[in-house]
């Protein structure tokens, strides 16, 4: 009996200390609560700031011109005309290019990463490929200015025109002089830089295929080929489709190694061997410079441009990676 | 630790007291990155000399103005100046800094620095496109000597806005009433034909990376780079190499106060030596500014460049302005600059 009333004592006397524990958990929990919610609640509001701040910079450009300024190609600071469908083109034009070379690329490199290369060069050739992604892009930039582009006026660029110049339509597309820079040397600078990109995410999914799923296959006789085609590939198609948007970003957005070899010139060219501009690299190079009003708000359309664009990769990569998955 | 608080407190409190003085002292400008080099040159020495520092922001003449116009810094400064009016809305007083010259740049074979000659009307057609090719009969007739090759003219100009395309445009515009007509004179241009490259350094390597190529830079990058300058045939109709000489003689003979703000665009000048595309630079303050002493310390650094900057700017391929003009700035200054009581904030 009185062994139990001094339990119960006990436990009350024990209980007050509990709660205030208790208290001072979830006291600390809702901190943590708060501190993440303000976290993300900032990234909205820096965003819906952003967008914003760039409708209200462009409006003077957009309210003068409407809807003609996105189907305009003139863009003369003199008279303040300004259209943005030579920078929309080349922005549009080089990230294909660039993706069109570097999707098959990189998901070779990823395939012989995984599957087929030796132990021991796995390791030297996956780092080798983070270096590329590390390397800053005004270094492509000059690269692309100094080396690439003479390489590429006396080599690719005189094969591309002589060998085609009798076939109708790629004669336009691969119309001369070779000037070395231009909206195909853009392309492929923008290749080589989201190559790092589709390489180590279509890597890292491949690698989260089951090897028992693998195995079987090879069981019953698959080549490699099969097996990659068959098994890797559609159990690892969101990754990799995530990894393709996610460098398609990156090639829409780039601005410094584009600027160096693009030429820089506002005009639309059948060939992609010309020059051309993309909305970043005009924003770049006339932004210190624009005094007018019309000028600098014309810019800022621009990159409000640019967001929509990008905003809308965004939603069809969603779209895609939602019908990926209604499909298995 | 209460202790080690009031002793910390006491620390700052001198910091701040002894950093104060000397973060004052610091005259603060933004703008154009042309004469940027010769700005942080005379900084430095100025500031061994006088312990007074300079912080320049080199971020362009558009946004050297903004910047000005925004209170945000002592001085701005322009490759482009302002117009009269412009001047007087603002309040702000101009003048001409240093100057420099605009020097056109080809990549032919066999051909060195100084021997190809042009002329205004000829250099406004090649960079409309009209002119395609180096042995066009506009070309051979100024050059009757040169062997020159049936070679396509790949036309390199500046794809950012900058205050070289502005005084390449205007010395275009002067000479050729087509260039005026279709194309017109700015920082950035629509250009009718050729590449765009980044900054002088950009023009200069796309030129030297080209066979056929034809560019325009700063004098000093055409130096630089070991590119090969053309002579110009000059209003007076005299062949001229690109000299501090030519250059000078452009700024003596122009009539600086013909324009508000002495802002005369040196190109076409008249007098047989003189370059037609040299550009000066200026800058820009407030006749009444909020901070008198900034700006007075501002003027005290401008000032000692004028009379002692000349070898510096020449090491460095820009021009000092001459003598006369520099008198007239001065008297300027004491005239227009002054603080609220109505006293000039500077005179020498």
């Amino acid at each position: 009996m009185t062994n139990v009333a001094m339990r119960s004592s006990a436990a009350e006397s024990a209980a007050p200390t509990q709660s205030a524990i208790l208290n001072k958990l979830r006291g600390r929990d809702a901190i943590f609560h708060m501190l993440t919610r303000i976290a993300a609640l900032g990234v909205l509001l820096t965003l819906g700031g952003v967008i914003v701040s760039l409708i209200f910079g462009a409006w003077p450009a957009l309210s003068t011109f409407g809807f003609d300024f996105l189907f305009t190609a003139s863009w003369n600071p003199v008279t303040e005309k300004f259209g943005a469908l030579a920078p929309i083109y080349g922005t549009l034009v080089t990230a294909i290019i660039a993706l069109v070379i570097a999707v098959p690329i990189g998901l070779m490199v990823a395939m012989f990463l995984t599957e087929l290369c030796p132990m021991a060069l796995r390791r030297p050739i996956g780092i080798a490929i983070e270096l590329l992604a590390g390397i800053p892009s005004i270094i492509y930039g000059i690269w692309g200015l100094f080396v690439f582009a003479p390489f590429l006026q006396q080599t690719l660029q005189p094969f591309l025109i002589s060998s085609f110049s009798s076939i109708p339509v790629l004669s336009t597309l691969f119309a001369g002089p070779p000037y070395g820079i231009g909206i195909l040397t853009a392309g492929l600078i923008l290749a080589i830089m989201v190559l790092p990109f589709i390489t180590s995410i279509s890597r890292d999914v491949f690698e989260t295929v089951p090897p028992v799923l693998k195995e079987a296959a090879y069981g019953m006789g698959c080549t490699t080929w099969e097996v990659m085609r068959n098994i890797v590939l559609p159990y690892s198609r969101v990754g990799v489709v995530g990894g393709v948007m996610l460098s398609l970003g990156r090639a829409l957005g780039e601005t410094m190694a584009v600027t160096f070899v693009i030429g820089n010139a506002h005009r639309i060219s059948g060939s992609i061997l010309a020059p051309g501009t993309t909305i970043s690299a005009s924003i770049a190079n006339e932004f210190t410079e624009a005094v007018d009003l019309m000028h600098s708000s014309s810019l800022v359309a621009l990159g409000l441009i640019l967001f929509v664009i990008t905003f809308i990769v965004l939603a069809i990569a969603r779209f895609l990676l939602m019908y990926v998955e209604r499909q298995r | 630790m209460k202790k080690f608080f009031r002793s910390m407190a006491v620390a700052g409190v001198a910091l701040a007291a002894g950093l104060s003085p000397a973060l004052a002292a610091e005259i603060s400008g933004a703008g154009a990155s042309f004469p940027y080099p010769i700005y942080a040159k005379w900084a430095d020495a100025y500031k061994a000399e006088t312990g007074t520092g300079m912080n320049y922001q080199s971020i362009g003449s558009g946004g050297g103005i903004k910047q000005i116009k925004a209170k945000t810094v002592t001085f701005g400064a322009s490759d482009a100046p302002l117009k009269g009016e412009d001047l007087a809305e603002t309040g702000l007083v101009q003048f001409p800094m240093v100057m420099g010259g605009i020097v056109p740049v080809v990549n032919l074979d066999g051909i060195k620095p100084g021997e190809m000659v042009l002329d205004g009307p000829t250099l406004a057609k090649i960079f409309m496109g009209d002119v395609k090719s180096w042995n066009a009969p506009e070309i051979q007739k100024l050059n009757p000597n040169m062997k020159l090759p049936d070679q396509a003219i790949a036309i390199v100009h500046r794809s950012d806005g900058s205050g070289t395309t502005y005084n390449f445009a205007y010395y275009l515009a002067e000479v050729s009433p087509a260039w005026k007509d279709k194309v017109g004179v700015a920082t950035s241009l629509q250009w009718p034909a050729g590449i765009g490259a980044k900054g002088n350094e950009g023009v200069a390597g796309n030129v030297a990376n080209t066979k056929g190529a034809i560019g325009y830079v700063e004098y000093a990058y055409a130096l630089q780079n070991g590119l090969t300058h053309a002579n110009m045939i000059n209003k007076a109709g005299k062949t001229v190499a690109p000299t501090a000489d030519a250059f000078q003689a452009a700024a003596a003979n122009a009539d600086w106060k013909s324009k508000p703000g002495y802002g005369v665009i040196l190109a076409n000048q008249p007098g047989d030596a003189s370059w037609p595309m040299t550009a000066a630079t200026w800058i820009l303050v407030y006749a009444k500014p909020q901070d008198p002493a900034a700006t007075a310390d501002a003027l005290k650094f401008f000032s000692w460049a004028y009379d002692k900057g000349d070898k510096m700017a020449d090491e460095l391929h820009y021009v000092a302005m001459p003598d006369n003009v520099v008198a007239d700035i001065k008297k300027t200054w004491a005239a227009e600059i002054k603080d609220a009581s109505g006293k000039p904030v500077f005179t020498n």
